[in-house]
């Protein structure tokens, strides 16, 4: 039994279909809704990584690699945002963020 | 054999740590969680033969994103209990995106593994057997791609920056050192005279203007 392209495929898939559950699920959470964004990223991560390794390309693992970078730039200002709105309103549910309505 | 038991585990536990990413009730748990996805994940990699990219999922990763994640959600005194409110009731319909979104991925892929998809790990490219994945990986990435190298550094830097700018905040009534009024301190701003009455105690006008 070999594993091929496509079993990796799909596990990258049910990871990205349960970053988009964890989306929908903890809509109130903004922690959590951040975290199911990095699964996404993940699951982008390991498809890249399985066609680079199958195809015999390099490229691909480059293009994970500059993915890491901005998922790491993204979560560091996203947690920034989220401790600077807990300061000013107290807490970080989604439906309070309304300030910045017109 | 090994490779498609090792890929079976690594895989298995992936998918069930996401799954308890997204259903767990304190949320420390689910960053605890995401840590062991993420080291599944860096498993997959290594069985794809990307070790450089496995080692940095786990230092980026786990070392720093997940780190931070742990410190924003101890470091915030947020009832989380009470944000999962809408849990059951967000999730007929969660369920019903992320099936259509499953069933569509998971049709495209064995539609095209009839088509093509190739399932086996071809060999080495001619020319590249004798290099490390860390080695041709450095090989592109200085060269073909040094420029998008130089943007991702960029990117962090403006990330860094923004953090920084973000959440640095000054307090009132927290004395802090300022170096440029002591450089200009001289002896006629530095000293002060103080007609003593007899039998009075010595006030400096700065204290007395207290």
């Amino acid at each position: 039994m070999t594993i091929g392209l496509a079993h990796y495929l799909t596990v990258a898939a049910c990871l990205f279909t349960l970053g988009i559950l964890g989306i929908f699920l903890n809509r109130k959470n903004v922690i959590v809704i951040l975290m199911s964004v990095e699964l996404m990223l993940l699951a982008v991560n390991i498809n890249l990584v399985a066609f680079s390794a199958y195809l015999g390309d390099i490229t691909g693992q480059i293009f994970a690699l500059f993915i890491l970078t901005v998922a790491a730039a993204e979560a560091a200002i996203g947690l920034a945002i989220i401790v600077v709105y807990y300061r000013n309103r107290g807490s970080i549910a989604v439906e309070d963020i309304n300030m910045m309505k017109g | 054999m090994l490779t498609a038991g090792f890929f079976y585990l690594f895989a298995v536990l992936a998918i069930a740590s996401a799954t308890m990413v997204i259903v767990a009730r304190n949320p420390v748990h689910a960053v605890l969680f995401l840590i062991l996805t993420f080291f599944n994940a860096a498993g997959l990699f290594i069985l794809l033969g990307a070790e450089f990219l496995a080692m940095l999922l786990v230092i980026v990763y786990v070392g720093a994103v997940a780190v931070l994640f742990l410190f924003v959600v101890m470091m915030l005194d947020v009832d989380f209990a009470e944000l999962r409110a809408g849990f059951i009731n967000n999730a007929p319909v969660g369920l019903l995106v992320a099936g259509i979104v499953l069933v569509e991925l998971i049709a495209l892929f064995v539609s095209g593994a009839a088509g093509g998809l190739p399932s086996a790990i071809p060999a080495a490219a001619p020319g590249t057997e004798a290099l490390s994945n860390t080695e041709q990986i450095g090989r592109v990435l200085y060269t073909k791609y040094v420029y998008f190298f130089q943007a991702a550094g960029l990117v962090l830097l403006v990330a860094m920056v923004g953090a920084i700018v973000l959440t640095l905040r000054h307090r009132e009534g927290v004395k802090r050192q300022s170096i440029a009024a002591q450089n200009a301190r001289t002896p006629a701003t530095g000293l002060e005279m103080v007609k003593v009455a007899s039998g009075g105690a010595v006030v400096p006008s700065s204290e007395a203007k207290r």
